[in-house]
């Protein structure tokens, strides 16, 4: 039997968020984007007013003002956007436990085990498509169809707030149809050499000979050759398996240059404190940690270590970042730029391995302290509690580092590897090119 | 960034009920005044476009009048401003 896929987008996501937030701006054209302190500040996502006047993602916040003088730019709140992303995903678990977040704003759902109790997958789709906009004020797109691929392809064939079915049965005239950049994963670099073989359409990479596509783009070729005939296998990873984004971080840059390692600490554990009380927000863990350096002549460069024991307490993260730190900064110039980063997330429910020489009530107690912090911190503001330290330099703990940077990056389709019939050199493949 | 100005954050009084509900019991409007809750008459998950947000929505019935009462996502209580005089 065919499985019964759904791919849900949400439409416009980050504008979508903020309209309803902001019931004054209704109608008007609005663009979420720009980080307040720089001038190059770009669109992350512009809502559909403001996208018929011209606003596309990642241009420049001049370029959409040009665009659109009337726009009204928002600045980012990611633990809005990722708070709803989660309210989205627990409406799609009441149907399914396969649930595959693609990005903060989609994800995959197999209802296949879901049909007899809960209707056909198109009922199901609308279904969801109506609750999300009634309970969460937001409209999502939904394809419908027999594999991953074409359920996405659907999903962003009518939107917004749209259904679309792809079967055996219409996939030839629908997605067959469309341009072969609307496939997944193809790309610039990838369409320019398409259209030098005189391929197209969708349909066009379908029936071309595999061995051409494979000369021409490597496994990756064959790879899209299985997308465009429908034949891709792979699943819809449960949801507990991976978190909706790949990693949390922050930086700042400093009031005043930092001259000597007590400097850096004080910043590493703002910054570390911050990065693990959204982490908590979040509800994740990380197994890696990683460092931004950046110093007064702004030659900057970035560590990072995989850490054993997944982690989203703030002291932890700020021994780790110190660690890193002095291993590979060697004082030539004093520092101008901080960031913390904590990657390979995974939800905080999630069991771990235990180690004998790791203190696990030590670090049961850091949680409990952490936790007991955010509560503080969340009623009475970010300076009613505070680490002696920050004390010795309060013009440089005076940082605001709730209010810097939030650097969320998504996951990518092969990321748990794939069943296309080349998945064990896909891995390799997804760096090259355009992927 | 400013909040919409039809949602009105209020002090509210709530209770667990045995068997796991979260039960408002009366609210603070911003003037101080203190409004008891007669009844809870629905509740649900909801987005209020008027206010700006979403989360569990309690229809409720204060002084022989009707009110939403929201529970947000993020564990606040808000009413829409003009859903009723006062209230
Ligand atoms: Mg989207």
């Amino acid at each position: 039997m065919d499985r019964a896929i759904l791919h849900v987008d949400m439409n416009a996501y980050y504008a979508s968020v903020e309209e309803l937030h902001h019931p004054e701006f209704a109608g008007r054209p609005l663009a979420v984007g720009g980080d307040p302190e720089a001038r190059h500040g770009i669109v992350l996502t512009a809502n559909y007013p403001a996208k018929r006047l011209g606003v596309k993602t990642g241009m420049a916040l001049w370029q959409a003002r040009k665009a659109c003088p009337t726009v009204i730019f928002v600045p980012p709140r990611m633990d809005l956007y990722l708070r709803f992303s989660r309210l989205a995903r627990d409406i799609y678990r009441e149907y399914t436990d396969l649930v595959e977040p693609f990005g903060i704003d989609e994800s995959w759902l197999d209802v296949t085990q879901s049909l007899s109790c809960k209707g056909s997958a198109l009922s199901i789709a609308e279904e969801i498509r109506a609750r999300v906009r009634h309970e969460l004020g937001l409209t999502v797109s939904i394809g419908v169809s027999f594999n991953k691929i074409f359920a996405k392809f659907g999903s962003d064939y009518k939107k917004p707030d749209a259904v679309t079915t792809i079967t055996r049965e219409n996939y030839k005239d629908i997605v067959w149809r469309a341009p072969a950049e609307d496939l997944l994963y193809v790309g610039r670099a990838t369409i320019r050499k398409l259209h030098t073989l005189g391929i197209h359409t969708v349909g066009d990479i379908a029936t071309a000979e595999p061995d051409l596509l494979l000369s021409q783009f490597g496994k990756m070729g064959l790879v899209l050759w299985s997308f465009a005939n429908g034949t891709d296998a792979s699943p819809v990873s449960p949801y507990e398996a991976e978190s909706p984004i790949k990693s949390i971080g922050n930086s700042t840059t400093t009031p005043r240059d930092l001259t000597d390692e007590n400097d850096v600490r004080l910043v590493l554990l703002l910054l570390s404190e911050s990065v693990a009380a959204r982490l908590r927000e979040n509800h994740f863990v990380g197994r890696l940690v990683g460092i931004y350096v950046r110093d007064n002549e702004l030659c900057s460069f970035t560590r990072q270590k995989k850490i054993s024991i997944p982690t989203n307490i703030s002291e932890e993260i700020a021994d780790y970042a110190t660690d890193l730190f002095r291993q590979n900064y060697a004082w030539e110039r004093p520092i101008r730029s901080l960031g913390v980063r904590v990657g390979q997330l995974q939800p905080d429910a999630y069991c771990y391995q235990m180690d004998l020489f790791t203190d696990e009530v030590l670090r049961e107690k850091q949680l409990k302290v952490d936790i007991a912090v955010d509560g503080l911190r969340n009623r009475f503001g970010h300076d009613c509690i505070l680490r002696g330290r920050m004390y010795f330099d309060r013009y440089l703990s005076g940082l605001d580092a709730k209010a810097e940077d939030h650097m969320v990056h998504p996951h990518s389709y092969f990321e748990a590897g794939n069943r296309t019939g080349s998945e064990e050199l896909l891995f390799h493949m997804k760096q090259e090119d355009d992927v | 960034m400013e909040e919409a100005k039809n949602k009105v954050y209020v002090d509210v009084t709530a209770e667990f009920t045995p068997d796991g509900f979260l039960r408002p019991l009366c609210i603070v409007w911003e003037d101080g005044v203190r409004y008891e809750i007669d009844r809870v008459l629905h509740r649900e998950r909801c987005a209020s476009r008027k206010a700006g947000g979403a989360g569990i929505m309690y229809t409720c019935m204060v002084r022989g009048k009707h009110i939403r009462l929201f529970y947000e996502e993020n564990y606040k209580w808000f009413v829409t401003r003009n859903t009723d005089e006062g209230c």
